[in-house]
């Protein structure tokens, strides 16, 4: 399938003023989201992750390299505020934090606001925006003022609006960061959902490590260059080259590589607490099986 | 705090004159207020002030809020009452010290001044600041003024910045308060002192609250950005106003009462005075 988006050596530097110089930011980051995908992008802070959700949606041009969006080259010379119009239609972001993205003070009026925006006329905003409020499980807050809502609301809100204009690839610049808890697993569960259901691309950029797991595939940035790229199984199958670069793993992959380094043969892909706990007790099961002869190890 | 921040003086409900359409709410407030101003004769106002307590009880708001919407102007109403009483000439001396000399016409000219301003603040918070959000009140200005923009007025941009300042009031009042408590948890005084040093103490509220206010415009230009917004050109509305029948009735009863004030004026002119 065509990737809808294909970066190709992209670079970019933060001008510095009279007191620093200027930060390099991305140094030949090259890497190809095929449509229909979900990937996250794992770095820590100043990894040049964000940077890169700001390239991705077109809010920073690349210092050099090239970008294609939904098909068209941004970062062709002959590229206009126009090309980028029109790749914003098939490209969105949700930001981190809920607050400064809402626009409008009733909740139905801000879903509506990229439709507006792009010129649909009323009747098919008003659809569009009553399926993406039931997609979000928000309906009953249709009429409701923004400003009352909760963090994770907000961001749901959020998410129908892209949904409403029917985008086939949406950013998450680190959406869950402010969020409580619950409100994190409202938005995580509502991005899967996205994915599956509706076929929507998923570019998830984080720090959590649970929530990358849930990912097909992940990027992780470090120093402004693509670190390890690969589905979670092969990421977390390395924590040694994870915590080298100063990122964690999940914890359930953590404590399976500390029992396998006891010789606790736990397999380190397993991300749910649930099942971690099982091979764990699976394994013990077996090794005390193995000493049975001998008496009491494997306490 | 968060739940009862009402904009405006917005008082909720759902009678007849909420549910107008917003548009012709404010042609109807502008009509209204020009009849006020024709209204001459005591007969005239007599029917107006009856008309107002109709449209009062219309909305079902108690009408205590209508008083308190007066209060802030009982100064200007005590002024030019002062002046009219004393400072008109007229034929009906009623009392006379030294130079003060109060008229029977100073007297009546200062009643029907003070009702005409009590009616207009009466009118405009039957039709709208009472009964309309100022959300719909910047949507219908926005609609109204439409034909402006051929004359290259912002119109649309400045209904945009209407609407998200609307939308950053209670946001910003939040933030403004978590300032306020972490500054005191830090030992700042906001309660003590003069006015100056009261003043001051404003400072290191304010800056903070600016630096915030400006990274929130950033980031919400950006995202703005990021739904394709590229000002009103091509853009649709989703709730586009519908006025309905009912709307050009409610218009029409304010052209009659129009009517009947100058029918008033001319047939009745009961103390017609010059105002």
């Amino acid at each position: 399938m065509n990737p809808i988006i294909k970066a190709e050596n992209l670079s970019f530097s933060y001008p510095g003023d009279e007191e620093s110089k200027p930060v390099k930011a991305l140094r030949g980051v090259s890497f190809e989201i095929p449509e229909g995908s979900f990937t996250a992008i794992l770095g820590h802070n100043g990894s040049g992750k964000s940077t890169l959700a700001k390239l991705l949606c077109m809010v920073n041009l690349p210092d050099s390299g090239r970008l294609w969006v939904a098909g068209r080259e941004i970062t062709a010379p002959d590229a206009t505020e126009r090309d980028i119009l029109e790749a914003r239609r098939d490209v969105g972001m949700v930001f981190q934090n809920p607050d400064n993205q809402i626009v409008a003070t009733i909740v139905e009026e801000d879903v509506a606001f990229g439709c507006e925006n792009l010129g649909i006329p009323p009747a098919e905003i008003r659809e569009r925006v009553d399926a993406a409020l039931a997609a979000v499980g928000m309906s009953e807050y249709a009429r409701k003022q923004t400003y009352n809502l909760s963090g994770g609301q907000k961001q749901r809100v959020a998410i129908a609006g892209t949904i409403a204009m029917n985008r086939r690839c949406v950013i998450f610049d680190e959406s869950t960061a402010m969020l409580d808890p619950m409100g994190r697993r409202e938005v995580m569960d509502i991005i899967a959902k996205l994915n599956r259901e509706q076929g929507v691309t998923v570019l998830l950029i984080t720090h959590h490590m649970n929530e990358a797991a849930a990912a097909d595939r992940i990027i992780v940035m470090n120093q402004g260059q693509i670190y390890l790229d690969g589905s979670p199984r092969e990421v977390f199958g390395k924590p040694a080259a994870m915590w080298a670069a100063g990122l964690d793993v999940p914890q359930t992959t953590e404590l399976a590589y500390k029992l396998r380094q006891k010789g606790l043969d736990v397999p380190l892909y397993l991300f749910d607490a649930e099942s971690c706990a099982e091979a764990v007790a699976e394994a013990v099961r077996r090794r005390s099986g193995k000493s049975a002869g001998g008496g009491k190890t494997g306490s | 705090m968060k739940s009862d921040i009402t904009f405006g003086q917005y008082v909720g409900g759902d009678s007849l004159i909420h549910r107008l359409d917003p548009r012709v709410k404010i042609l109807i407030a502008l009509v209204y207020i020009v009849v006020i101003f024709l209204a001459k004769s005591v007969t005239a106002f007599a029917l107006l002030t009856a008309a107002a307590a109709v449209f009062v009880l219309m909305t079902g708001i108690p009408p205590r809020l209508f008083f308190r919407a007066m209060r802030p102007l009982i100064f200007i109403i005590v002024f030019t009452a002062v002046i009219n009483i004393f400072f008109m000439r007229g034929e009906h001396l009623l009392f006379e010290f030294h130079f003060i000399r109060v008229y029977r016409e100073g007297i009546v000219n200062a009643f029907l001044i003070v009702l005409r301003i009590l009616l207009l603040i009466v009118a405009t918070s039957v039709f709208m600041t009472y009964t309309t959000t100022p959300l719909a009140l910047t949507d219908a200005l926005e609609q109204l003024l439409n034909p402006l923009k051929k004359l290259h007025v912002p119109v649309h941009e400045f209904s945009m910045m209407m609407t998200i300042a609307l939308r950053f009031i209670p946001t910003l009042i939040d933030e403004t308060q978590k300032i306020i408590n972490a500054q005191t948890a830090r030992g700042a005084d906001f309660t003590s002192g003069g006015l100056l040093k009261r003043g001051r103490a404003l400072i290191p509220i304010l800056i903070p609250l600016f630096i915030s206010a400006f990274r929130r415009a950033d980031e919400l230009a950006t995202a703005m950005e990021c739904r394709c917004y590229t000002g009103g050109e091509g853009r649709t509305r989703m709730n586009s106003l519908k006025s309905e029948p009912k709307d050009w009735v409610f218009f029409s009863t304010i052209l009659l009462l129009g009517a009947a004030v100058v029918c008033l004026n001319l047939f009745f002119p009961v103390a017609a005075v010059k105002l």
